[in-house]
């Protein structure tokens, strides 16, 4: 199911009104201007998520790739194992999310990255020691081969029974 | 727990107490409570007899002494027993609250219903009257409006809007679809002899099915709130309920109309529905009208700013009052009145007044409530009842049976136009939470008299609304946790699950404010160009009003500036992400540790108590009993900034791992500076306009000139010097310091946008974005060293020149 060319003007009109300068690129602070992520605890990463390594901004096909992520998954698609992977199945979006706690990009989720996201998510009552313990019992729990990581196959065994296609999915996107 | 009990105990006395004192100064007066309107002065207890309750000191004798006691009863009369009544009910209110298991499975208004009822049982009983608090225009004039007036100051209108179809759809072609049900179906009831109501005609059943169609969602509300009911249902029933009191008036008023009248004609009916348009729209266009008037005044009212809540009340009130002078939709002219002027008023007025508004919208209204529930059960006894089993059971039928019929025949119709539709469980949700309340109970003691069966229409009236609030208010909450738990699926177990999902919850809700999300866009668009243009040029001061994060953070900017003044220059703290990082590379294989199953259960109970929620402006903003609660936004904030701090401090970046997040953070950072920068411009009283100030490197500063970009590695440094910036803001404790201060913490200006942040505050989703002009800083090179040292030793060759340059050249800048 394609994306509909009204969805794709919509973006753009987004994307123009997001980009400040009118340069056909957005850049950090353009994201930056979007008040509701400075008050994301994770805004930082979802920002980062749409630069490519290297990269200092994001023009539009990137844009609308990394929005794709987040359309509803089409139900009926039939399991072709010849095409690639479309961008909004649930290996892919799970795909994103283990990329934003896996900042270093070296496939697993060590236990201070995992820290990491941890220390953002909760409020500030929260000690040390029990974040710690929370990140120890999350690797416990998924790692199976004890490497004291998870990798990107032991995360999305854990999230086996969790509906991510409708969890990750913006249904305005359709 | 004994505690608990005392308290308890403590409350029961305090409320016992206060009814006995009540019902002594009742009996205790004889005179005669009038049954209209209790808030006329008291002017009516006859003049003769105050004398007759003094306590003569001297009875016998003639030359009357003066009197060292005396007692004057009637004059303070009203006031005094609307305050005991007040009192009562709001100790009936404590003293639900201090048990919270009583709350849940009973909604509040259940609680008082049944003191009321209780307390007119006991009036009852020494055959006193109670005040007319019921009674039409005391209803209507003063009960009512504080309750519309905070729906609609609290309405969450993102959502609102985006459902405006929806939402108008059910209040009116339900109401509609229900009156005229109900009507027909009793009327068609009348017609078997065996009931014994025969003569109730067409038109009078009509006007009573038009009475009871009106839904009042309180106790749904407050369920729905608790079990966390998504955010379309809620705000379906939320503006449901607002507008069909608008509906209900109408037809009301058309049905008593009518019913006077021996023939219905066409025309009539022609009417009746112009009539309708004009009721509706014309309550909407007054509710602008006074909106805008009333932002426009507080544009002006920064001089006076105790009084600036006083216009909020006073414009609502005024065009709530003209709209019933004009028989137009009194409710959804206060009701837009409210939704227009918060934008505008919050704007323009102070952080105190804002919150004071809040605070009194929120009491008020709460008073109103708890009295109309109060006094419906105190009436309820009270008054005449005429009881007929075959017609109030069937009114009870009929109502519960047209509304599920309604709603899914109406669903089935504006499920296609939807984004989100609505399931079965939705629109049972829907059906069910159609609870009747005081509005219904108010209209029908308008009934003219003439209507010879006025009193069974009472009764059934108030046999339904006990009904739906006792028992649908009572069993909803079950009812819909039952139904929901079969639809979630149990992915509590483990902490993987629990934190990832809570991820992945705010990883869509910051990608759909990165989209903006809004279905209506274009419409939006339109309003917002409009907006920006025209309206906040006519409605909104100039200098932006302080928020409390914007407070906050001038607080800490203040504490840096403290701080930084103490520490020694140079100081290498790292980054906490850099730092962990290396110990954890340093760090030997960690002992697995063991887990007990109660360790892991209170790990779950700090994830459920500590983790972040996302946004839900829905609910927060219309909590009935809560004020919005900023301290989670503040506390990401402040955490933000915090990390900024570390950060930035000098030497942190001599680790050059090019770290990606952290650069990212660096950049990100910056934009929140200027927040802060603005403020303090603003309150320190320049004008926050610099473009080319914007972000300048350390060392230009030094040099004061726009030097080439290559040449400073310095990141948007940031920080430079500002003594006099500072010193405005500090007074005398910053002044006396003559040492230069170390790593310049003072943050330029660019165009101020600190009022983003109390927009995102203080309303639900719009937040009126300023442009902003500034100039960007050129591209950011890799944050490489802009420690001042190194570039101070290659320009200007002194030890620390930067920072008396800086100064100077901060000096030199600060001149707009």
């Amino acid at each position: 199911m394609k994306i509909s060319p009204a969805h794709i003007i919509r973006l753009y009109d987004r994307f123009e009104f997001l980009d400040k300068e009118g340069s056909g690129q957005l850049r950090l602070e353009d994201f930056a201007e979007v008040k509701e992520l400075a008050m994301n605890p994770i805004g930082d990463r979802i920002i980062g998520a749409f630069f490519s390594p290297g990269q200092e901004t994001v023009d539009f096909p990137s844009f609308v790739r990394i929005l794709a992520h987040f359309r509803p998954t089409d139900k009926n698609r039939a399991k072709d194992s010849t095409q690639p992977e479309p961008v909004n199945s649930r290996t892919s979006k799970l795909k994103f999310a283990f990329q934003l706690y896996d900042q270093d990009r070296d496939g697993k989720i060590s236990r201070a990255e995992l820290l990491q996201v941890l220390r953002e998510m909760l409020g500030m009552q929260v000690t040390e020691e029990q974040l710690e313990s929370i990140a120890d019992r999350a690797i416990q729990e998924a790692d199976l081969d004890r490497d004291d990581a998870i990798s990107f196959e032991e995360f999305r065994k854990s999230l086996e029974k969790v509906n991510i296609e409708h969890k990750m999915s913006i249904r305005f996107l359709r | 727990m004994r505690n608990l009990i005392l308290s308890q105990l403590k409350m029961g006395s305090a409320a016992f107490c206060a009814l006995l004192l009540l019902l002594f100064f009742c009996t205790g007066g004889k005179c005669e409570i009038q049954s209209s309107n209790p808030a006329s002065p008291s002017a009516n207890p006859p003049v003769v007899k105050p004398f007759d309750h003094e306590p003569q000191p001297f009875p016998e004798e003639e030359k009357a002494n003066l009197p060292v006691f005396t007692m004057d009863y009637p004059r303070i009369q009203v006031p005094f027993e609307f305050t005991l009544w007040v009192l009562l009910a709001s100790f009936a209110k404590i003293g639900f609250h201090v048990s919270h298991k009583i709350t849940i499975w009973i909604p509040e208004s259940c609680l008082l219903i049944s003191i009321g009822l209780i307390v007119g049982a006991i009036m009852h009983s020494v055959k006193e009257e109670p005040p007319a608090v019921l009674s039409s225009n005391v209803f209507f004039l003063y009960m009512l409006p504080p309750i519309v007036l905070e729906n609609g100051y609290f309405m969450p209108t993102r959502p609102f809007f985006e459902n405006i179809g929806t939402v108008v759809w059910y209040a009116v072609v339900g109401t509609l679809w229900n009156s005229i049900g109900i009507g027909l179906s009793l009327f068609a009831i009348c017609q078997i002899e065996a009931f014994g109501v025969q003569d109730i005609n067409l038109q009078e059943n009509l006007l009573f099915a038009s009475i009871i169609s009106a839904v009042d969602p309180v106790a749904a509300l407050n369920v729905f709130e608790d079990i966390g009911v998504n955010e379309q249902l809620y705000i379906v029933i939320f503006g449901e309920g607002l507008f069909n009191d608008a509906v209900t008036v109408v037809l009301y008023n058309m049905f008593s109309f009518v019913a006077d009248m021996p023939v219905v004609e066409s025309t009539d009916v022609f009417l009746g529905v112009a009539r309708f348009f004009v009721v509706g729209i014309g309550g909407v266009l007054f509710g602008f009208l006074f909106g805008f008037v009333a932002a426009f005044t507080t544009r002006f009212t920064y001089n006076v700013r105790q009084i600036e809540p006083l216009f909020v009340f006073m414009y609502s009130y005024l065009a709530y009052l003209v709209a019933e002078l004009f028989a137009i939709s009194s409710i959804m002219a206060i009701v837009m009145c409210a939704i227009t002027m918060k934008y505008y008023v919050e704007e323009n007025v102070s952080q105190r007044s804002c919150t004071t508004i809040r605070h009194v919208v929120k009491m008020l209204a709460t008073i109103s409530e708890t009295l109309i529930f109060f006094f419906l059960g105190v009436v309820t006894i009270t008054t005449e009842h005429e009881w007929n089993w075959a017609y109030i059971l069937f009114t009870l039928l009929f109502a519960f049976v047209w509304r599920g019929l309604g709603i899914l025949v109406l669903t089935q119709i504006v499920n296609p136009f939807r984004t989100i539709q609505f399931n079965y469980k939705d629109q049972f949700g829907l059906a069910y939470g159609g609870l009747r309340g005081a509005i219904c109970f108010a209209l029908v003691f308008t009934l003219p008299d003439n209507i010879n069966r006025k009193n069974l229409f009472v009764t059934a009236s108030v046999a339904i609304i006990i009904f739906t609030v006792f028992i649908q208010g009572i069993s909803i909450r079950p009812i819909l946790e039952y139904i929901n738990i079969r639809r979630t699926n149990k992915d509590l177990n483990t902490i993987n699950v629990e934190v990832h999902s809570r991820l992945m919850e705010h990883v869509v809700c910051g990608i759909e404010d990165l989209c903006g999300q809004w279905s209506h866009y274009y419409w939006k668009d339109k309003f917002k160009k409009f907006n920006d243009r025209v309206l906040r040029r006519i409605l909104i001061r100039d200098s932006r009003a302080e928020s409390s994060i914007v407070a906050l953070y001038k607080k800490l900017e203040l504490q840096n500036a403290m701080e930084l003044l103490d520490t020694p220059m140079g100081d290498i703290s790292a980054a906490p992400s850099i730092v962990s990082l290396h110990d954890e590379k340093l760090a030997a294989s960690r002992p697995k540790k063991k887990f007990l199953a109660a360790d892991v259960k209170k790990m779950h109970d700090i994830l459920s108590k500590n983790m972040y929620q996302i946004r839900q402006k829905t609910i927060a903003f219309t909590s009935k009993h809560n004020l919005p609660n900023n301290s989670q936004a503040q506390e990401i904030l402040i955490r933000r900034h915090q990390s900024i701090r570390r950060s930035i401090r000098p030497g942190s970046f001599r680790d050059p791992v090019g770290d990606f997040l952290t650069r990212r953070k660096i950049l990100n950072k910056i934009k929140l500076n200027e927040l802060l920068v603005s403020v303090l411009q603003s309150t320190s009283g320049q004008s926050p306009r610099s473009s080319s100030r914007s972000l300048v490197p350390l060392s230009r500063l030094g040099t004061l000139r726009e030097s080439d970009p290559r040449q400073q590695p310095g990141a948007p440094g940031v920080d430079t010097v500002d003594e006099r910036g500072l010193g405005s803001l500090k007074g005398s404790s910053l002044r006396g310091r003559k040492a230069p201060l170390p790593a310049p913490r003072k943050r330029l200006s660019s165009q101020a946008e600190g009022d983003g942040d109390p927009d995102d505050f203080k309303e639900a989703g719009e937040a009126g974005e300023r442009e902003e002009a500034a100039a960007r800083p050129p591209p950011l090179p890799p944050p490489r060293g802009w420690v001042p040292d190194n570039q101070d030793s290659q320009e200007e060759g002194t030890g620390r020149p930067l920072i008396r340059h800086s100064s100077q050249g901060s000096r030199g800048s600060w001149r707009p």
